[in-house]
């Protein structure tokens, strides 16, 4: 048997695109076959999966542990339901793009002042702002409604003009799969590029890429930004889901949530926050059949298992080739 | 009394010492020398459990120290003096005194006891008990921190490379101190660049190369050939 | 006038209650690295804690002091059981576990005592006249409670041979160890006494504005606040943090509604990191 070099993990090629069609296919049968509730159900697990994607771009490629990213969230609610408010007919188009541009916008200023600072300062000034952008949206009543928030009618689907119809649960769910599948390519592609790489060299050592030469503050903003930018997306389908955006969703307990099935699913690795937000919603739903409210206290624990003997995750084991 | 046996260990991801055995006797002053890097500080690092070990035993009286927690060597009879001192800056010289004195099973006459002899040693300690250890001197420093090791009355001290950076009337006062403790049967397992001093105060010594033990003999043998000592050390 | 008078003395007390609360914390972070998400939360349930001993009882003081032991004995078993396992690891992983476990202690106090708001009665009645104004008497006496017991810890930390322990430890965990000081233990010594002082604020602030299973989240917030720009790991600078952040938050609260103005504080502390990191009390280190 001749001598293998030093285990370089093979990146996954077949493997995965198979693994990774086969999810798409049942996703895409999901609503044909599932009761409302649950068809409902997966429609929500992958918003929030993309939302805790979204995150995973900043902890598990860059090294930023971001506890704001329910402001990003929220923000792109309340840009979609400004559009979907203001303009009539309400449109899907502007709908994402107030969305998107609302947290835009609020990635910048994070961006701005959140890299400069390290770590566990980063983490914290996070927070700070997220909790900053809950305040205003609580407390500027005339505009955000306040404590009861807003609530608005669903957009049609509307494809360049030519045809338009009202969203069913299903369409709307292969609406949102749509969406979610191709910003998980793009971010993918986004990853596995040399941008993406010197992301992943800012999370192994900071201090070296930067002696290197590369402009670490600058690579990290744009980080930021493209992690607001999903998280304002996955805010977008909430709010046209819901057809409600409440200042709940700004609270910076919804950042610890993601933050959570980013841990739960594995962190660098894309899939797992979406493993890590079905594990989490699904635990969630099967243990308040049981304990109503006090479902968090045995998912809490779990939580707490699952950091101290499980810390890479469910997929955690997959990064290493994922990321080859 | 303190048994290094083909000790492998780690520091951090480099596998930095081989097979290294070295043996100190009560009451014996040993030496450890070699060039800068050849594992003479990770050799003691291994002795207080901050390297990782992957192979051979160290044992203390008897006893292996593979299970003992970090905090609980002092207990056992072994002191460490590190190459960067680690004064408790913030703290005042007693303070750094205290964290060895405070020991239970000490009475407060012996307590006394201890701190008279060790400003005996070093007056200039007693002078400045009550200033922050961050104010000293560099060599002030390094006989306050001689000094809070002897405060766990010790079997044996692990002395860092004391020497280091120091004028050489401190120097010779070091000295004076190596031969004192030397006089009081305490052991000593001393790492040191300088070479004269070294031969001086210990009985045997040990030369290192390359995380390996490539030379073991008396200080009166080293003396009389210093081919040797030019070999591993150029000097 | 008036009105910033009573919102002085307002800042004052706040402050003093928020120093009890950040010096619980920056002890913790300084000596162990860890962001105790949960600080608040320990709190809360030293309100709770300390309303049902009153109820029992009737005695403020003792509610106080149960409420105390029993936080930290809480403190002490998180600490050995969560916390001691992740030592060494990344401390993103610590800020998980304590944010987990702040998850499960606000639902279990939820559980154990209902939604209902609980009241912790003044210890102290009646008010006193300073020109113009009435002011609590109980409000006084919290703030100088809380200046006695932190200055108790100090004084425990500057004489004690434990207190040595302690700030060895802090300095140097490796050489304190080194010394033979069982810095294990001393960890855990730490997030008993911190949460035992986050407890007693709870029953302190108790009065103020009733107890909830939420009341917790605020605090940790103005204490991370209050613990970085009063320089990490620094007691003194995080009490005088505390009381100059709660100075401005209060008479931010003169022109702005008060859910606003803990964006002073915001403020505040995104400046500090910004321009003095280290900290807005803290010499700028040579």
């Amino acid at each position: 048997m001749s001598a293998t070099p030093a285990a370089r993990p093979r990146p996954l090629a077949v493997e995965y695109w198979i693994g990774f069609a086969v999810v798409v296919v049942l996703l895409v049968v999901a609503p044909l076959v599932l009761p409302p509730f649950w068809q409902r159900f997966a429609t929500e697990i992958l918003i929030w999966g993309l939302l805790a994607m979204s995150s995973d771009i900043l902890i598990g490629y860059t090294g930023m542990v971001s506890f704001g990213h329910s402001a990003f969230f929220g923000l792109g609610m309340y840009g979609a339901a400004a559009a979907l408010l203001t303009v009539k007919p309400p449109s899907l188009g502007l709908a994402a793009l107030y969305g998107l541009v609302a947290a835009g916008v609020a990635a910048v200023f994070v961006a701005y002042f959140a890299t400069r600072l390290r770590e566990i300062y980063f983490s914290i000034s996070t927070l700070v702002f997220s909790q900053i952008f809950y305040v205003i949206i609580f407390t500027w009543t005339e505009v955000t409604g306040g404590e009861n928030g807003l609530t608005f009618s669903q957009p049609r689907l509307a494809l360049l003009g030519l045809w338009s119809d009202r969203f069913t649960p299903t369409t709307f769910h292969w609406f949102v799969l749509t969406v979610v599948v191709i910003s998980y390519l793009l971010v993918r592609r986004i990853t596995q590029s040399p941008f993406g790489k010197v992301l992943q060299s800012i999370r192994e050592n900071e201090p070296r890429t930067r002696a290197i030469g590369y402009p670490v503050e600058r690579y990290k903003m744009v980080a930021v930004m493209l992690s607001g930018l999903f998280a304002g997306l996955a805010g977008v389908l909430y709010a046209i889901q819901n057809k409600f955006a409440a200042p709940d969703f700004v609270f910076f307990v919804v950042s610890g949530e993601v933050v959570i099935f980013n841990v739960m699913g594995g962190m660098g690795t894309l899939v797992g926050p979406f493993a890590g937000a079905a594990f989490f919603l699904l635990l969630r739903e099967g243990l308040s059949r049981f304990l109503t409210e006090y479902y968090l206290i045995p998912l809490g624990i779990i939580f707490i298992i699952m950091i101290i003997f499980l810390p890479q995750g469910l997929l955690g084991f997959l990064r290493r080739r994922l990321n080859a | 009394m303190l048994v290094l046996e083909q000790v492998d260990a780690h520091y951090g991801k480099s596998h930095v010492l081989h097979g290294v055995s070295i043996e100190v006797r009560a009451g014996e002053v040993v030496g450890l020398l070699g060039r800068n890097g050849v594992g003479k500080t990770t050799t003691l690092k291994a002795i207080m459990g901050m390297a990782r070990r992957s192979a051979g035993r160290i044992t203390f009286e008897g006893r292996d120290l593979q299970g003992v927690p970090p905090h609980g060597l002092a207990g056992l009879g072994i002191a460490w003096v590190p190459e960067e001192r680690r004064i408790f800056r913030l703290l005042t010289v007693l303070e750094n005194l205290r964290t060895g004195l405070d020991r239970s099973g000490i009475t407060p006459p012996r307590r006394e006891a201890l701190l008279e002899k060790v400003y005996a040693y070093f007056p200039i300690l007693r002078e400045r008990r009550n200033q922050p250890g961050g104010t000293l001197s560099g060599g002030e420093q390094q006989m306050l921190a001689i000094a809070r090791a002897m405060m766990l009355e010790p079997k044996i001290i692990l002395l860092d490379e004391p020497t280091e950076g120091l004028m050489p009337r401190m120097v010779a006062q070091i000295q004076e101190i190596v031969h004192a403790l030397h006089r009081d049967g305490v052991a000593i397992l001393l790492v040191e660049q300088n070479v004269p001093l070294t031969l001086d105060a210990a009985e045997r010594v040990y030369i290192m190369e390359k995380g390996a033990v490539r030379h073991h003999a008396s200080s009166a043998e080293l003396r009389a050939d210093q081919r040797v000592i030019h070999e591993y050390l150029g000097v | 006038m008036d009105q910033v008078l009573v919102q002085t003395l307002h800042g004052l007390v706040n402050g003093m209650v928020l120093a009890m609360v950040a010096s619980g914390l920056t002890l913790i972070f300084g000596i162990m690295d860890i962001v105790n998400f949960a600080h608040g939360d320990l709190l809360m349930l030293g309100a709770f804690v300390g309303a049902s001993v009153l109820g029992v009882t009737g005695n403020y003081w003792l509610a106080l002091l149960a409420a105390s032991i029993a936080i930290a004995a809480l403190g002490a078993i998180l600490q050995i059981t969560t916390l001691r396992p992740l030592i060494g690891r990344d401390p993103l992983t610590t800020i998980l576990a304590t944010f987990g476990l702040s998850l499960v202690m606000q639902k279990y106090a939820l559980w154990q005592w209902g939604p209902s708001v609980r009241r912790i009665s003044e210890p102290v009645p009646g008010d006193f006249t300073l020109f113009h104004i009435q002011y609590p008497w109980y409000r006084i006496a919290t703030a100088v409670l809380a200046g006695l017991i932190l200055a108790g810890l100090w004084l425990f930390l500057k004489y004690g041979k434990y207190g040595i322990w302690i700030r060895a430890t802090t300095q140097d965990r490796v050489m304190a160890q080194a010394m033979g000081i069982p810095v294990p233990l001393v960890y855990t010594a730490v997030f008993a006494i911190g949460s035992a002082m986050a407890a007693a604020s709870g029953v302190l602030f108790g009065p103020f504005a009733g107890v909830t299973q939420t009341m917790g989240f605020d605090f940790t917030l103005r204490a991370f606040i209050v613990v970085v720009v009063g320089g990490m790991g620094n007691l003194g600078g995080s009490i005088l943090a505390s009381i100059f952040v709660s100075l401005l938050e209060s008479y931010a609260a003169i022109v702005v509604s008060p859910a606003q103005a803990v964006i002073v504080s915001f403020v505040v502390l995104v400046l500090t990191m910004l321009f003095r990191p280290t900290g807005l009390f803290v010499p700028t280190p040579k």
